[in-house]
């Protein structure tokens, strides 16, 4: 049986062409026909997705769909079973292990390139026994090597952009569950990443802490930076993507502008799922 | 209760506290060492390591250290001398001290028990903070040492004080291998003046001091991490 391939390319707003022109020649992250099998399990059948520079991509989809496995690929905390990944123009070096299956051949290779990659986690992941500036600058001073003194001062902006800068001294655990979220982007821009990845950063949250933290997202967004988004808030998705891809069952059965998407599919199911969240 | 003897032997007590303390501080600091690694092969390391690191720890947990301490001093102290040229190396001064055999009895000890504790310390740190790590780019050493050791830490200091004070009380089995800390010292006066209580009383006393001083130690590295529980 032929895998269905199907290719993402970037659709330009008119708003912000004239950002977004200055990088469209580079790709911060290309995956082509993507496979992961757990046992006889397969959970994603072939997937390919292209992010350029400026991109938001999101990907939707019923749970067990496999979307948030194909986003935690795409920098490797799951590993793949078949399958291509490029990030920021830099192919993934794989090897075959002693079972088949595909592993990292560089570790440092891994390492390195993650670095380009900035990760929100749906339970935030914040290391708690660091204070939120210290949570924001552990990565640049401990693994990109910034000055301590460059690092606080970096990270002071980007916490006063997320709007915790008062809460700069606090302990997670004294944070809402929006001010964590908050601090763990805030944590993932202070890489400076080619682009964001975001596992379903709002499912962890309470109804009324959803707002602040997608305001903060699109905020992002809206500077031009490139994303990769799993999410539930369809009416987000919609506002601030420029690719929607809806998964199902591991492959991709619809994928466009969110117009399309969201109101024009062709795929019986794509409606249907549409329909159910709305 | 007759005390006059106290001044006359207070030097040789100040001496035994000295080699007390020596024995207690080396042998936490270097079982603390060992069990590190000890609890981390057992939770991330080749399966083969973590087969031999937990075997370590019940062998070393399920037997009395007196038992650990005399065949090693009497056992394996009886055998070296034998050992061809070891007498003319400059290890020798070290082989024949009864004090060496002694930190690393003590420190095997701790390191078992130590190490039991580690292991459970490394496995409660979330997998997420961990995940959080990697996907930042950190590599092992740097994960471990910045997030993994600390988080660890973090909510296992009161069991390590108890284990620390537990060790110090088993300082006194020392004197079974001729090392005279505060017990033998203790032991020394009771031959020499005929009088039992007093000195034992007096042993314990310093003990309950140390003990204290421990637990303030404790409590103080407590107060600068951050607990789960403060929230």
């Amino acid at each position: 049986m032929p895998l269905p391939v199907i290719k993402i390319y970037s659709y330009m707003n008119d708003t912000d062409v004239s950002q977004r022109d200055n990088h469209s020649e580079t790709t911060a992250v290309h995956v082509e026909d993507l496979h992961k099998s757990y046992g006889t399990l397969e959970v994603l059948k072939g997937v390919s997705l292209d992010a350029h520079d400026g991109d938001v991509i999101s990907i939707i989809g019923s749970s067990g769909s496999g979307k948030s496995t194909f986003l935690r690929c795409i920098n490797l905390l799951e590993l793949p079973s078949a399958g291509s990944i490029t990030i920021a123009g830099e192919p993934v070096k794989f090897k075959p292990s002693k079972r088949g299956e595909m592993q990292p051949a560089d570790a440092s290779q891994i390492q390195r390139l993650r670095t380009n990659l900035g990760m929100v986690f749906q339970s935030f992941n914040l290391w708690r026994h660091m204070t939120v500036l210290q949570n924001v600058i552990e990565a640049p001073v401990h693994v990109l090597g910034m000055t301590r003194a460059e690092a606080i001062e970096k990270g002071e902006a980007i916490l006063e952009r997320v709007g915790l800068y008062d809460k700069r001294d606090q302990y997670p655990a004294f944070l809402s569950g929006g001010q964590q979220q908050r601090a763990s982007i805030a944590r993932a821009l202070a890489i400076e990443p080619q682009a964001m990845l975001f596992d379903e950063p709002t499912s962890a949250l309470d109804p009324e802490l959803v707002s602040e933290v997608l305001k903060v997202i699109q905020s992002i967004a809206e500077e031009g930076r490139t994303m990769i988004l799993v999410t539930h808030e369809m009416a987000f998705a919609r506002d601030v993507s420029s690719n929607v891809i809806f998964l199902h069952q591991g492959l991709v059965e619809e994928e466009g502008t969110p117009d399309k998407v969201f109101n024009n599919s062709s795929s019986e199911r794509c409606r249907a799922f549409v329909k159910s969240v709305h | 209760m007759v005390w006059d003897w106290l001044p006359e032997y207070l030097p040789r007590f100040a001496e035994g506290l000295w080699i007390t303390i020596k024995l207690f501080v080396l042998s936490l600091f270097f079982g603390f060492a060992l069990a590190i690694p000890i609890g981390l092969v057992q939770v991330s390391g080749p399966k083969w390591l973590g087969l031999i690191a937990r075997g370590f720890c019940t062998l070393f947990r399920g037997t009395p250290l007196l038992i650990q301490l005399w065949l090693l001093y009497y056992g394996l102290g009886s055998v070296v001398p034998y050992y061809p040229g070891l007498r003319e190396s400059f290890i020798w001064p070290i082989l024949v001290e009864a004090f060496p055999y002694a930190i690393v009895a003590f420190s095997l000890s701790v390191a078992a028990y130590e190490g039991h504790v580690m292991k459970g310390a490394f496995q409660s740190v979330p997998k997420g903070e961990l995940e959080a790590g990697r996907a930042f780019g950190m590599k092992g050493f740097t994960l471990l040492r910045r997030v993994w050791f600390p988080r660890a830490m973090q909510n296992v200091l009161p069991t390590l004080a108890g284990e620390a004070v537990l060790t110090l009380k088993s300082v006194p089995l020392a004197s079974t291998i001729t090392i005279f800390g505060v017990y033998g010292v203790g032991s020394i006066v009771r031959q020499e003046t005929y009088r039992t209580y007093e000195p034992l009383l007096f042993v314990g006393f310093i003990y309950v001091c140390i003990t204290a001083l421990v637990v303030v130690l404790f409590r103080w590295l407590e107060s600068r991490v951050p607990s789960e529980s403060q929230m």
